[in-house]
């Protein structure tokens, strides 16, 4: 099974990609599947590090805290736009010292910020564990690292380590 | 243009809700792009079009093949977790190398993490336009 | 009544899609410096794309999605091979 299936949600996620740019028959599943297996026995040839997941139940929690934060950051960016540019934006840096060490957890962090409006990643000092970051709009620096820890930080840690 | 009167009202309604959603969002974005003073806040500006700009006019275009094609059409799912996924990538290879670029001109206001530096400096609100 | 609401959301979509490309046109153009003009080509293919979609919808065909995800994918590699360009002065090192 191990070496049939080396990365399994690979696997299950280029089959859905698959049915998705075609249309669900038979047919097509079977084509994905096989294409899926030897695209995952490719990437088995490139070796890369396997992210392990320790707790599957965080992850719907974790999307759904980071759905309704992209929808209320765009609102308020949105609404700063419309009040006058960055006129009234009182932005600036912030360093957030981080305790995640896990790579895929930080990459999936990085997504998370930058991808949201109002926050961006800028960089990243692997040494110190410090991220830079560059908010748009910042109400209480404190409450804005808090926030960062508490909300995304936490679930990743519990998820991936 | 034929299937376009065959949908009933409710389906049209949420379909133009979507798009115009996602459209005047894009537009915001943009608009934010052309006000703000500094690159690191225009960084900003983009992400409002990918996140929900995008997702609205996604949501649109897969309710309407849906109704008219009366079957799942939900590819477009494929296009919004791409650009997702790509945007923040993108916007942080951005950000870095205008980090590099402003350090290596020597350019005031920019913080730095390697000196520890996390005082007023990096946080001050007055960081200076740049040169033009 | 409902071709009437989908024409108008349609139309009102497009130019405010059409606007968006303007902003960012002028980010390209005026600059001021490299990486603005990068930021402004990315939202450029942002909104193209979405512009696209949306000429999808209005002729009801879906050959316009397999356009949308080349672009997006061609504004994916052609930012980051720019940033990097930005960053160390040549793409292949």
């Amino acid at each position: 099974m191990r070496r049939l299936l080396p990365y399994p949600l690979l696997t299950a996620s280029l089959l859905l990609m698959w049915l998705l740019l075609t249309r669900f028959s038979v047919g097509q599943i079977l084509l994905g599947l096989v294409i899926a297996l030897a695209a995952s026995r490719v990437m088995g040839a490139l070796q890369p590090a396997k992210p392990r997941l320790r707790r599957w139940i965080k992850i719907p929690s974790l999307t759904w805290t980071v759905f309704g934060d992209i929808l209320k950051s765009n609102i308020a960016v949105a609404g700063l736009v419309l009040r006058g540019g960055s006129g009234k934006a009182r932005s600036g840096f912030v360093v957030v010292p981080l305790e995640l060490r896990d790579r895929t957890g930080l990459a999936i962090l990085a997504c998370i910020i930058t991808g949201t409006p109002g926050t961006a990643w800028i960089e990243y000092n692997a040494a110190s564990g410090k991220l830079l970051m560059h908010v748009l709009d910042i109400d209480d620096e404190e409450r804005c690292v808090a926030q960062i820890k508490q909300r995304y930080e936490a679930p990743l840690m519990e998820i991936f380590e | 243009m034929t299937e376009l009167a065959e949908l009933p009202p409710w389906a049209a309604l949420l379909i133009a809700f979507f798009l115009l959603l996602g459209a005047s969002l894009t537009l915001l974005g943009c608009i934010g792009l052309l006000r703000f003073k500094t690159f690191y806040q225009r960084v900003h500006a983009p992400t409002l079009g990918t996140t929900w700009g995008a997702g609205g006019i996604l949501i649109a275009s897969m309710i309407f093949f849906s109704m008219v094609q009366s079957r799942p059409v939900l590819h477009e799912i494929l296009i919004s977790v791409m650009v997702f996924v790509t945007t923040p990538v993108t916007l942080m290879l951005l950000a870095r190398a205008t980090l590099y670029r402003d350090r290596a001109e020597g350019m005031s206001g920019v913080p730095s993490l390697d000196t520890g530096s996390t005082g007023d400096e990096a946080t001050d609100s007055t960081y200076p336009t740049q040169r033009s | 009544m409902s071709a009437i609401i989908l024409v108008l959301a349609l139309a009102v979509a497009q130019l405010m899609l059409l606007a968006a490309m303007g902003c960012c046109l002028y980010r390209l153009i005026r600059g001021p410096r490299a990486q603005d003009r990068v930021l402004g080509l990315d939202a450029l293919y942002v909104c193209a794309m979405l512009l696209l979609l949306t000429l999808g919808i209005r002729s009801d065909s879906t050959v316009f999605f397999e356009m949308a995800l080349v672009i997006a994918l061609l504004g994916f590699v052609s930012t980051a091979a720019l940033a990097k360009f930005l960053m160390r002065g040549e793409v292949i090192e």
